[in-house]
């Protein structure tokens, strides 16, 4: 690997965000994807956060078909994408008008000059060129013919100039890429694995990038050429993953720790579709995946096979739980292992498919008719999902109960180095199935009956084909012990409350939460999910500040970690971020009678740190 | 190869009390059912009846074997998971005409499509029992119910026709009044490889009584049912006088006399296409004219659950079984030290 950060003209600096954007054509994500996996090779830290519009192909060179991808490199641990990004490239018009505003003050601006003609200027909504009328002034600019430049290099290889076009995001990945110092072996292997049988596409690429790089050299740029060293993270084997991939990894992970075989039942639907694709190549690990009719009919099918004896899972986003409500209160009531995945997306209804959002919390607390409780488990991070798809099927086995896993769009598409585990390392799971009859009835018979309860509470899992333990099981009420059909007033308060305190009494398996930041603080930041990124950059910030703070993340929604309450009490200020209007403060609030404080932001972006910082900052005063 | 012990009825009973209105439908199905099981080349442990919600769906409860009464209209979903995951078991589905045509209906054309091997009782009072009495998706035009006191607007689904429509591999029609019938059309089913889906009129004496009596009464049957037999004339009548041609407006009965015995349509249960047989199912449009009973069709098309363990045995047989290890280290890596 050419380490071109050596070079005596680059300038060292901690850390640089970068924004891609362009037209939804332009293949931005792809640019951004790229400069990401040459920046994990190289060994930097780093987050990313794509974006991208809900239409597969937005009105071309419109505000609407901006796609971006923000990429935040470091030589040191990070946890969020960063706040305004210091460099922009922008393809088109649309791209400098939508995302300009987010730069910081003095950052560069790298443009694509081709783009910026009348047409594409007038859908941007710009009367005159921004390149020319001063709009830019106090950034560092530069530009470069991309499209043309692109065109000219491809000339020679016969590639006919429609098709040359399409490899300007090359250029300019070529060019950033000498701007920043990133390696170009990585970029071309995988062009040449990616295209491989496309002969004329891999010389394409292949030449634009090095023509973008070229470009930098000789446009005597190199005041703007910044390096940023390897970050120094604890010894390992690393890859860069997204939330989807890492969640998809768990739930193998998870299977193979039961030693039961995955059935995936699940509707496609953004942003939770990846890990159906992802699980689907995966027909070697014994996984099933079955793309059923509609999402009543995924969780249906899941809990068919849970019922039989698999790991049944089904993934979705907010309006496929809504679809499965019925159904997860009968896996509630049939007290069977089912893992239901939640890739919260903004809503309510269509609401915004692609941005980010947590408001699905108070759903999968309460979303189901009648008091039907059921664990929820949330990831904080994009690594985090592969620990907290393996604790939601741990739950649902040792518990035989449906779990409910939060994620979202930001978790499930944005990557980070993580740091891979020895395999051998992970704690087995457990499966116990019902082999024999477990009471002896009144005439001296011995009978199977399917509600009687282990210690866990839980009650066995007699799965069909098991000699002598035929038994029936329904939604409607049942007494305990035998499962019998009940209407009895009595016995439906009885069980009303027992489902209610078997759920509660997994608290006991749940580690004791730690407090992160500083401890002595008089305030205490309560977060869940996503937000862990930008909640721990700002303690930190703030800590390193002088202003003492603490943090403390939960994975366990519901039941709370056992310690929750007694930390929620010492501190004189209780904050909550959350992308939502405060559904978490408010369970907080109920549960423990404290003066939880919600921050909230519901804007399909996740909290900057800056952000992050101000909020704390300001609920605290 | 487990051997099947042998049973009886009784065997097949569960300890439940059955709370079916008295002179139901119901029981006699459910009768037929237990009788023929220990017929059956298969074992209680081995068998599960899934259902959704309806008086149909109480079906589970009455049979000592595996069951589930789940939620309503989801039961073809439910046993489409077991059925892909325990090709092993021998799955049965049993649900109301509400339950599987309305609330139910797209779970029931996809399993359907899919050919997934379930044994699917389709219980067809033509109206919602359970609720007291509302119409539902097979009840004719104009009915007269607590939700329509003017009549039904509604136009009805024919079950055969939407089963066929389908493209269901097995499809079939009984009635409740006769055992024997039933017996056979459930033990054809029941071997089919596949989705296998019968529609048995049931009577619902209280919300709907004597809705077949036209067709299923003893003394109707032999003018009102026209057996289904493949490789024979479809034929029917007091002396069997009466006959089924198709032609390219579709079928209709005629008498034999006046076309000859080689005119009548000869039945092909096995036809590789679903033409002939869905012109049968159109051939009563009310409970008042001749109506087909038996096998429409029983083809063979690949089964869904079998297909899927097929491509993981050739994913384990071209990949090899999965290593978790090598999993987690599929992405570019790099090293830190
Ligand atoms: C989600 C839901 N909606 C409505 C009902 C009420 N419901 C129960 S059974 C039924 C219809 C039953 O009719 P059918 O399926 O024909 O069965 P039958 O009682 O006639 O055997 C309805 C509407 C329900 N249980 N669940
Ligand atoms: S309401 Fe009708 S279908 Fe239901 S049990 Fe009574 S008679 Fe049978
Ligand atoms: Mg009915």
């Amino acid at each position: 690997m050419t380490n071109t950060a050596d070079r005596s003209d680059v300038r060292e600096v901690e850390r640089i965000i970068i924004r891609f954007a362009g037209d939804s054509g332009d293949g931005m994500q792809l640019t951004g994807d790229r400069f990401t996996s040459a920046s994990a090779l190289f060994g930097n830290d780093l987050a990313t956060l794509p974006e991208f519009p809900a239409e597969i192909r937005a009105p071309a060179g419109t505000l609407a078909g901006v796609s971006a991808f923000q990429v935040h490199i470091s030589d040191h641990d990070i946890t969020t994408p960063g706040d305004a990004p210091n460099v922009l490239v922008a393809m088109n018009p649309a791209a400098l008008k939508a995302d300009l505003p987010k730069v910081e003050p003095g950052g560069t601006v790298i443009v694509n000059t081709d783009a910026f003609e009348e047409r594409n200027l007038a859908k941007a909504g710009y009367e005159t060129n921004p390149i020319e009328d001063g709009s830019l002034d106090g950034y560092t600019m530069i530009t470069s013919p991309m499209t043309s430049l692109t065109k000219e290099v491809c000339k020679d290889l016969g590639v006919k100039p429609r098709d040359a076009e399409r490899s300007k995001n090359f250029f300019a990945l070529g060019l950033v890429s000498w701007l920043y110092s990133r390696p170009e072996e990585p970029t071309m292997l995988w062009i040449e694995e990616k295209f491989g049988d496309k002969e004329l596409v891999v010389a394409a690429n292949k030449a634009a990038y090095k023509a973008g790089h070229a470009f930098g050299e000789t446009a005597e740029l190199s005041a703007s050429r910044l390096a940023v060293r390897p970050a120094k993270l604890e010894p390992g084997t690393y890859t860069n993953i997204n939330g989807n991939t890492a969640l998809s990894w768990g739930l193998v992970a998870g299977s193979q720790l039961a030693g039961l075989p995955i059935f995936l039942g699940s509707y496609p639907i953004t942003p939770a579709s990846d890990i159906l694709h992802e699980l689907a190549k995966h027909k070697n690990f014994g996984v099933r995946t079955f793309q059923a009719e509609d999402e009543i009919a995924a969780v249906g099918s899941a809990l068919g096979a849970a019922y039989g004896g698999h790991i049944g899972i089904t993934t979705t986003s907010g309006p496929g739980i809504a679809l499965k409500g019925e159904t997860l209160g009968l896996a509630v009531s049939l007290e069977l292992p089912l893992v239901v995945i939640d890739i919260q997306r903004g809503g309510p209804s269509t609401g915004l498919p692609t941005k980010t959002e947590a408001a699905d919390l108070m759903m999968a607390m309460y979303g189901r008719h009648g008091e039907a409780p059921m664990p929820i488990v949330a990831a904080s991070s994009p690594s985090d999902c592969f620990d907290t798809a393996i604790e939601a099927i741990r739950l649902a086995i040792r518990y035989r109960t449906p779990v409910m896993l939060l994620s979202d769009g930001y978790l499930a598409n944005g990557t980070e180095p993580w740091c891979l585990p020895d395999v051998s390392s992970l704690k087995d799971i457990p499966v116990e199935f019902a082999s024999r009859t477990n009471h002896t009835n009144a005439d001296g018979e011995d009978v199977f009956m399917p509600y009687v309860r282990n210690d866990d509470m839980a009650r066995p899992w007699a799965v069909p084909g098991t000699d002598g333990l035929m038994h029936r099981i329904g939604g409607i009420e049942k007494e305990d012990g035998t499962g019998n059909i009940s209407y009895d007033p009595e016995n439906h308060g009885f069980m009303v409350e027992l489902r209610d305190e078997r759920i509660r009494k997994i608290a006991e398996s749940i580690p004791p939460l730690e407090i992160s930041g500083d401890p002595d603080a008089d305030i205490l930041v309560v977060g869940w999910g996503s937000t862990w990124g930008s909640i721990a950059a700002a303690t930190g910030r703030l800590n390193r500040a002088g202003t003492p703070v603490a943090q403390i993340h939960l994975r366990h929604l519901h039941p709370f970690a056992p310690n929750l309450g007694e930390i929620l009490a010492r501190y004189k200020h209780v904050l909550v971020p959350e992308m939502n209007l405060g559904q978490l403060s408010r369970l907080l609030r109920a549960e423990f009678l404290v003066d939880a404080k919600s921050i909230s932001k519901v804007t399909g972006q996740p909290f900057t740190a800056a952000e992050m910082v101000n909020n704390i900052m300001e609920a605290a005063r | 190869m487990t051997t099947v012990p042998l049973t009886t009825k009784k065997d097949w009973s569960s300890d439940q009390e059955v709370r079916w209105c008295p002179g139901c439908g119901d029981y006699s199905i459910l009768t037929a059912v237990q009788m023929m099981m220990p017929e059956l080349d298969v074992r209680r442990e081995d068998t599960v009846f899934v259902s959704g919600i309806g008086c149909a769906a109480r079906f589970p409860y009455y049979m000592n074997t595996y069951g589930m009464h789940s939620i309503h209209g989801r039961s073809p979903a439910i046993a489409t998971g077991l059925a892909i995951t325990r090709p092993d078991l021998d799955v049965w589905v049993v649900g109301g005409d509400g339950d599987m045509l309305s609330i139910g209906g797209n779970h029931l054309i996809h399993a359907l499509r899919r050919n997934i091997d379930m044994t699917i009782l389709l219980f067809n009072n033509q109206i919602y029992g359970l609720t007291k009495g509302q119409y539902s998706p097979t009840s004719e035009q104009g009915k007269v119910t607590k939700s329509t006191p003017m009549g039904s607007i509604d136009h009805p689904f024919n079950p055969i026709s939407l089963a066929l429509g389908a493209e269901a591999t097995f499809v079939a029609r009984t009635h409740d009044m006769d055992r024997g019938h039933m017996q056979e059309m459930f033990r054809r089913a029941h071997e089919h490889k596949g989705s296998a889906i019968v529609e048995v009129y049931q009577n619902c004496n209280v919300f709907n009584d004597g809705a077949f009596d036209a067709l299923t009464k003893r003394d109707a049957r032999d003018a009102m049912l026209i057996n289904l037999e493949h490789g024979k004339p479809v034929r029917f009548g007091v002396d069997n006088e009466r006959g089924v041609v198709i032609d390219n407006d579709g079928a209709k009965i005629v008498e034999v006399a006046d076309v000859g015995e080689d005119a009548l349509y000869v039945h092909d249960e096995s036809a590789s296409t679903t033409g002939q047989a869905f012109a049968l199912s159109r051939l009563a449009s009310d409970r008042q004219s001749p109506t087909p009973v038996g096998i429409f069709r029983a083809v063979q098309r690949s089964e869904y659950g079998e297909a899927v363990s097929g491509q993981l045995a050739m994913a384990n047989e071209t990949k090899g079984p999965g290593d978790l290890n090598a999993l987690l280290h599929s992405l570019p890596t790099w090293e830190v030290s």
